[in-house]
């Protein structure tokens, strides 16, 4: 009875989760302009998407931006991790706690923060603006989930490569990051997911001539329900399980 | 050139002007099996550190091989450790592992591969060489752990309780496989335990420690048999402890005044009359006699058996003295004497042979 | 050697240092400032000092807006939690072998694009849409009813949105709680009541908290969901910033609105952080 019960339960909140992006998903092959029945089966709308050469724009625009962010933030939160971890200096707790509430801190605030500073700096809007904010913003997440890593090794690792004669660099390069590889890419890949999902950071720092896809997807929808919404979002949706299943397979494998 | 491989000169170490270790004069020889023992905070750990160089000494000096090694950092001292958890590389095999301080000194490929495959060998890990570690027991990380330091070929090697996470049947073996280790490669072994049966046998010599100072340096038998203070006393071994006075003093034969009797002993210390001293007598030098037994109680304390625990080769006994003070006694089975078998409550004498206690000057505890 | 080794450290602690400094800290410095600014229709930010746009704030309007968003984000906050804590507790007790797939089953929203899991509760709010042919079908109303463009919606798109954030610190929090705790309780005589209450609630505070926060927090500001499922009335904070941003131009008036905003959130911030002691804050990912 119990065992039914708790069933149902999960059953219903996954029902919740799944049935609206489910019924997205088949109503972007459906044959019809606005109708809610099933009108055959159609790749029209996908057809009209990829032929849709702004929309293109947009997603090459997202994956430059997403990639470059994450990568540099995969870089300066790594090394902030590391150095959090292993060096002792003035303002470490600063440091720590600064980053925790740049977590917390809203999107919005962090929105238009970046757009006062933009616009006084004299900092054209477009690609460099969300550049630098889309790095600010994914910093923290990188930090966090590599410094929660690092901390599970044993400490005396490092300690016992420094009596073997290990340099620094050394330690960096032949312990830190072979056994640290894994939470770095998982940073990266948050970060990358961040950078592409953000519309509330992104809508304050974009500029006209570098449209990237989530304000290109919002302004679409702001407009209504078309059927070539529902394909594009079935396809990122495809796309966005895609790197999730390859990050869990990479992710499982121990070093 | 004295014998000396490490000596410290009143070394001192306090972190943030909290007193870790006061004043310590050491002298390591070399190629002794010395072990540091005392219990947890004592100090002992942060010795080996200031040795290995991951700190350094508040004040003082230490030499290694003659040399001030002062801000001297962990690799150029020719000292190397193994860890307590081994700290080995996860993500490299036993064969990385142990080449990683050949390769840190950029050493030719052949010498290293010549190297390592000979401490593998000695270790007894020569198959294991493409394993990770992981997929190693405990004991064997552990050679692994060691054959690592020693492939560097340091003068000394410290271990910081290796052995702790182990089993205790691990343990044993491990015991006398390191004893065994070190007469074989002939490298001093400083070593750092809690336990001091691990400590007596196992060492050469051992340091007790405790609260930041050495209390005693010696053999495992001179720090048995004659502790310099009640604190080495009790840490080693268990004791019963009798407070007592002086009542006469000849020679080196003294009078002694224990529970309202007098009893003669012997002590290399000297003594004045009148003064209050501990007599200290270790559970297998008590002897119980059950009534039936005794003739003349002169010499003897009675008492009550409050607990009887059976060990297999031993029985210990928990006897209550007439004073109200609880005393161990540990009886060996002898096949000639079948009256062992000792009944919670019964009353018992207590006594032992004139030359077996230890007296200290009283402590106030 | 050492001279090498502090050029790592010295980098590493520089550039983030400075990337902290330049980007959130002066920004969030400058807001401050901007709040102070007067508004004229040619600078968006100019001089005097005033106080203005903080008196401006006391119009019943905006106390209204700020009342609503923290209401509508409490109780959204209270419903995730309602349904998420279940569904966390039976998902980590789960002795399934499939219960990786049912975790990575909550991770999947979780990492899927907020907005456009938005936009699908369009197709499921709108009239004519899934949830009203539905009703319907089954004859429970008669004509078709729309739920698109209500507070109702408006909450249900946020639920929807947040509610893997209150499932995922929770899961992981309750997976830590140590089984024998519970058996222990039980065994000592307590009923299931007693033991969810003073054994597993205790124990999984943590978790609640940290989710609660991440779902509080964004509720109030995600503002394309009002924008997207609401009413021209359904306004909450995130849509008056950015209206006062990009709309009305007005953007002193919009970082009086954040620098509120944001001391709010410090002081409910400030006394989560003294109640849990400063522990476990990187619970959450």
């Amino acid at each position: 009875m119990k065992h039914i019960s708790s069933s149902s339960y999960l059953t219903a909140i996954y029902l919740f989760f799944y049935i609206p992006i489910l019924v997205l998903i088949a109503y972007s092959f459906n044959n019809a302009q606005y109708s809610l029945v099933w009108h055959g089966f159609s790749m029209r709308w996908y057809n009209d998407l990829f032929s849709d050469s702004d929309l293109w724009v947009a997603v090459l625009h997202s994956c430059i931006l997403g990639i470059s962010a994450a990568t540099i933030a995969m870089c300066i939160g790594g090394l902030t991790a590391i150095s959090l971890y292993r060096y002792h200096f003035f303002g470490r707790k600063i440091l720590y706690g600064l980053i925790f509430i740049l977590i917390l801190s809203p999107d919005i605030v962090m929105g238009i923060s970046l757009l006062i500073l933009f616009s006084l700096l004299q900092v054209t809007l477009g690609f460099w603006s969300l550049l630098l904010a889309h790095i600010t913003f994914c910093i923290p997440f990188v930090v966090v989930t590599v410094y929660s890593r690092i901390v599970s090794f044993d400490e005396y690792i490092f300690e016992a490569a420094k009596d073997l004669g290990a340099k620094d660099s050394v330690i960096l390069t032949r312990i830190i990051l072979p056994l640290l590889w894994p939470a770095l890419f998982s940073g990266w890949l948050l970060s990358f997911t961040l950078s592409i999902d953000d519309v509330i950071i992104s809508y304050f720092v974009a500029g006209p001539d570098f449209e990237i896809l989530p304000l290109k997807i919002y302004s679409m929808v702001r407009l209504g329900v078309k059927p070539e919404i529902n394909a594009l979002c079935a396809v990122t949706f495809g796309l966005t399980l895609t790197l999730i299943v390859i990050s869990q397979v990479i992710l499982r494998k121990k070093p | 050139m004295t014998n000396n491989i490490i000596e410290l000169r009143d070394v001192s170490k306090s972190i943030n002007d909290h007193s870790i270790l006061s004043d310590l004069n050491l002298e390591v020889r070399n190629g002794e099996f010395l072990t540091l023992l005392g219990p947890s905070g004592c100090g002992k750990t942060t010795l080996l550190r200031l040795i290995s160089g991951f700190e350094d000494p508040t004040t003082g000096t230490i030499f290694i091989n003659g040399k001030d090694v002062n801000g001297l950092p962990p690799h150029l001292r020719h000292v190397h450790t193994v860890f307590q958890s081994y700290a080995l590389f996860p993500h490299m095999t036993v064969f990385e592992n142990v080449a990683f301080g050949l390769r840190c000194q950029k050493l030719p490929k052949d010498e290293i591969n010549q190297r390592v495959a000979e401490v593998l060998k000695t270790v007894k890990l020569e198959k294991y060489a493409k394993r990770k570690p992981d997929q190693l027991s405990g004991g064997q990380q552990q050679r692994v752990a060691i054959a690592r330091a020693v492939v560097n070929r340091p003068l000394v090697l410290l271990l910081d309780e290796p052995l702790s996470s182990l089993d205790y049947r691990l343990r044993k073996t491990m015991q006398i496989e390191l004893k065994q280790l070190q007469r074989k490669l002939g490298i001093t072994f400083i070593f750092v335990t809690h336990d001091q049966e691990e400590a007596l046998s196992m060492s050469d010599r051992v340091v007790v420690m405790h609260e930041g100072c050495i209390e005693q340096i010696g053999t495992p038998r001179q720090v048995y048999e004659a502790p310099q203070n009640l604190t080495v006393a009790q840490f080693i071994g268990e004791a019963n402890i009798f407070d007592s006075e002086i009542v006469a003093v000849d020679g080196n034969q003294l009078t002694v005044n224990i529970q309202g009797k007098h009893r003669t002993i012997k002590s290399p210390r000297s003594f004045a009359v009148n003064q209050k001293v501990h007599i200290l007598v270790r559970p297998e030098d008590l002897r119980v006699w059950d009534h039936a037994e005794v003739e003349n109680s002169n010499n003897m304390y009675p008492g009550v058996v409050e607990e009887v625990i059976y060990k297999g080769t031993t029985v210990d006994l928990m006897v209550r003295l007439a004073n109200g003070q609880l005393v161990a006694a540990t009886e060996f089975f002898d096949e000639d004497d079948d009256r062992l078998e000792y009944a919670i409550g019964e009353p018992v004498f207590a006594t032992w042979l004139s030359g077996w206690e230890v007296v200290l000057p009283h402590e106030t505890p | 050697m050492k001279h090498h080794d502090g050029i790592l450290k010295f980098f590493s602690l520089s550039i983030i240092w400075l990337w902290l400094v330049i980007f959130a800290l002066l920004p969030f410095c400058l807001v401050t400032l901007a709040s102070f600014a007067s508004h004229d229709d040619i600078h968006l930010l100019s001089f005097p000092v005033t106080f203005a746009n903080f008196q401006e704030l006391n119009n019943s309007i905006y106390v209204k807006i700020f009342k609503q968003s923290f209401y509508i984000a409490g109780i959204c906050t209270l419903i995730c939690l309602l349904l998420g804590y279940p569904f966390a507790y039976i998902i980590a007790r789960m002795q399934s072998r499939y219960k990786s797939l049912f975790t990575l089953l909550i991770v999947i929203p979780f990492w899927t694009s907020s907005l456009i899991r938005t936009y699908s509760m369009i197709t499921m709010l709108k009239p004519k849409g899934v949830i009203s042919s539905i009703l319907m079908a089954l004859g429970i109303i008669d004509k078709p009813l729309s739920l698109l463009f209500t507070d109702t919606a408006v909450m249900i798109g946020l639920v929807y949105n947040l509610l893997p954030f209150m499932i995922l610190p929770l899961l992981t929090n309750i997976e830590r709680l140590d089984n024998r705790l519970v058996d222990a309780a039980r065994d000592l005589g307590a009923n299931r009541f007693t033991t969810f209450r003073k054994i597993i609630l205790p124990l999984t505070m943590p978790g609640i908290l940290s989710g609660c926060i991440l779902v509080f927090l964004p509720a109030m500001t995600i503002f394309y969901i009002p924008d997207l499922l609401g009413g021209s009335k359904s306004i909450l904070l995130g849509n008056l910033i950015q209206n006062q941003f990009l709309i009305a131009q007005n953007w002193p008036l919009g970082s009086a609105i954040s620098v509120v905003f944001t001391l709010m959130l410090a002081i409910l911030l400030f006394i989560y952080w003294r109640s849990t002691g400063k522990k476990e804050h990187r619970e959450f990912l």
